[in-house]
C-alpha cells in the first residue's frame, strides 16, 4: 500500500475535507439547536398538555421515531419539491434532521419530567406560581439534569445522522470523501479517514458530556 | 397545492416492497443475533480481572458507538476489497451491522451485568458452585431479564438501520421506494407508504417484545 500517495492526496483535497467538515458541523448545529427548541415545545405538550395538544404531540413523536432517519431525509427532499417548497438539499437535510432531533428530544424530556414528583408542581402552585413559573424555576432545572446525558447522546447521533445527507447531494465530510475517492480510487484509505474525522467529532462531544454531567451531578449528591 | 393523489402504481409494487421489509427484518435479526453474541463477549471483557482486556474492550465500544454507521457500512463494502477481502452486499452489510450492534448490545450487558445482586453471586460461591456454573445459573439469566427492554429497542433502531443498505444497492424496502420514486414520480405516495409500513412495522415489533417482557419479566415481591 502507498501511504505517501495517500498523504499526498490528503494534502491535495485538504480544502475540500475542511470544508466538507464545516458542512458537518453546520448542519449538526443547526438540526441540534432548532430540534431542541422545538422538542422543549413537544415534550412540555405531551406531558402536561390538554388532549387537543397532547395527542399531535405524542403522533409526532410515535411516526417520526418509528421511521428510519434515512427515509425521513429522502421522504423530506423529494416531497417538499413535490409540494413546490423549493429547498436546496442542505435546508432539506437540515430539515429533516431538525424534525428528526425534535422527536428524540421530546421523549428525553417527557421521561425527566414524568419522572419529577406531582407534588412539586403542587407546591408550586400552593405558593402561587403560574405554570410558566413553575416550569422555569421547578421543573425545568431538575429534568435538564436528568435529561442531560440522554440529550448528549442524541447530539452524537445527529452528527452520525448527518451522514445520510450525502444520499441527497449535500456535500457535508461523508459526500466529499466520496468524491475524492472517485478521483483516486483509494476507498479503505479515505473511508478509514472519514471515520477517524467522525469518532474524534463525537468522541469530544461525549467527553464535553461526561464533564458537564459530573458537574451537574455533585449539588444533588451533597444535598443527600 | 395541486396534487393528485394516485397510490395504484405504488401498490402493484406491493410485493416489492413486502419482499423489502422481509429482507430488511431478516438483516435485523441476522444482525442482532452476531452482535448480541460479540457483544456478550465484550461485556464479559469490560469486568474481565485483566486490565489490558478491559480497555480493549472499552475500546471497541467507544469506537464503533462513535463511528456512523453509513460510514462503516461504506468502508467494509467499497474499502475492504482493497486489503482483499471482497464481501458480497448482504454479507458486508449484515458484517456492519453486526459489528455496530455488538457495540450497543455490549453496553446493554454491562448494564445488565452491573444490576445482578452481589450477594447472589456469593451465595453461589457459599454452595460450592465454579465461577462457570455461577455465571452459567445465575448471572445469566438475572443479566438477560434485565437487559431485555434495552434490547428492544435496539432491535428495533437495527430494523431502522437496515435502511442503510439501500445505499450499497441491497433490495430492501427504503430500496424499492427510492426505485418506484424515480420511476413513477408518485412522490408523495411511495413515501408515505414507506414510512407506514416501518412505522407499522416498528409498532409489531414492539407489541411482540412487550408480550415477552410480560412473560419473563418476575413478579415483584
Amino acid at each position: 500500500m502507498d501511504w505517501s500517495y495517500f498523504f499526498n492526496e490528503v494534502m491535495n483535497n485538504r480544502d475540500a475535507l475542511l470544508h466538507g467538515t464545516a458542512i458537518t458541523f453546520a448542519v449538526s448545529l443547526i438540526a441540534i439547536l432548532a430540534g431542541t427548541v422545538l422538542g422543549i415545545v413537544i415534550g412540555i405538550a405531551v406531558t402536561y398538555g390538554n388532549k387537543p395538544l397532547r395527542w399531535p404531540a405524542r403522533l409526532y413523536i410515535d411516526i417520526i421515531r418509528g421511521t428510519p432517519v434515512l427515509v425521513l431525509v429522502l421522504a423530506t427532499f423529494y416531497v417538499s419539491s413535490a409540494v413546490g417548497l423549493n429547498l436546496t438539499a442542505f435546508q432539506a437535510g437540515a430539515l429533516a434532521l431538525t424534525l428528526f432531533c425534535a422527536s428524540h428530544v421530546g421523549e428525553i424530556l417527557r421521561g425527566a419530567l414524568q419522572s419529577l414528583s406531582r407534588g412539586q408542581i403542587e407546591a408550586g402552585r400552593a405558593i402561587g406560581l403560574t405554570f410558566g413559573g413553575i416550569f422555569r424555576y421547578i421543573l425545568f432545572p431538575q429534568a435538564l439534569r436528568f435529561a442531560l446525558p440522554t440529550w448528549i447522546t442524541a447530539a452524537v447521533e445527529m452528527v452520525k445522522a448527518s451522514t445520510l445527507l450525502s444520499v441527497i447531494g449535500v456535500a457535508e465530510l461523508l459526500l466529499t470523501t466520496q468524491q475524492i475517492i472517485s478521483n483516486n480510487f483509494l476507498n479503505m484509505q479515505f473511508y478509514l479517514l472519514a471515520g477517524v474525522i467522525y469518532f474524534l467529532i463525537d468522541f469530544a462531544i461525549e467527553q464535553v458530556g461526561r464533564f458537564i454531567g459530573r458537574r451537574l451531578e455533585q449539588p444533588t449528591r451533597r444535598m443527600v | 397545492m395541486n396534487y393528485h393523489f394516485n397510490f395504484a402504481p405504488i401498490f402493484e409494487q406491493w410485493p416489492l416492497l413486502l419482499s423489502g421489509i422481509g429482507l430488511g427484518l431478516l438483516l435485523a435479526l441476522v444482525s442482532i443475533a452476531i452482535g448480541s453474541a460479540l457483544g456478550l463477549v465484550v461485556a464479559f471483557a469490560s469486568r474481565a480481572p485483566n486490565r489490558w482486556l478491559r480497555s480493549l474492550a472499552f475500546t471497541w465500544i467507544s469506537i464503533l458507538r462513535n463511528l456512523p454507521i453509513l460510514v462503516i457500512v461504506l468502508f467494509l463494502f467499497f474499502g475492504m476489497p482493497q486489503l482483499g477481502l471482497s464481501l458480497d452486499k448482504i454479507t458486508s452489510f449484515i458484517v456492519a451491522l453486526s459489528l455496530y450492534a455488538s457495540a450497543y448490545m455490549a453496553e446493554v450487558f454491562r448494564g445488565g451485568l452491573l444490576s445482578v445482586p452481589q450477594g447472589l453471586i456469593e451465595a453461589g460461591q457459599a454452595i460450592g458452585l465454579t465461577s462457570f456454573r455461577i455465571k452459567r445459573y445465575i448471572v445469566l439469566p438475572i443479566m438477560f431479564r434485565n437487559a431485555l427492554p434495552a434490547f428492544g429497542n435496539n432491535f428495533i433502531s437495527l430494523f431502522k438501520d437496515t435502511s442503510l443498505a439501500a445505499t450499497i444497492a441491497v433490495p430492501e424496502l427504503t430500496f424499492y421506494a427510492r426505485k418506484i420514486n424515480s420511476e413513477t414520480f408518485r412522490v408523495i405516495e411511495v413515501w408515505l407508504v414507506a414510512s407506514l409500513l416501518y412505522i407499522v412495522c416498528c409498532y409489531a415489533i414492539t407489541l411482540v417484545l412487550r408480550a415477552m417482557e410480560k412473560r419473563l419479566v418476575l413478579e415483584k415481591a
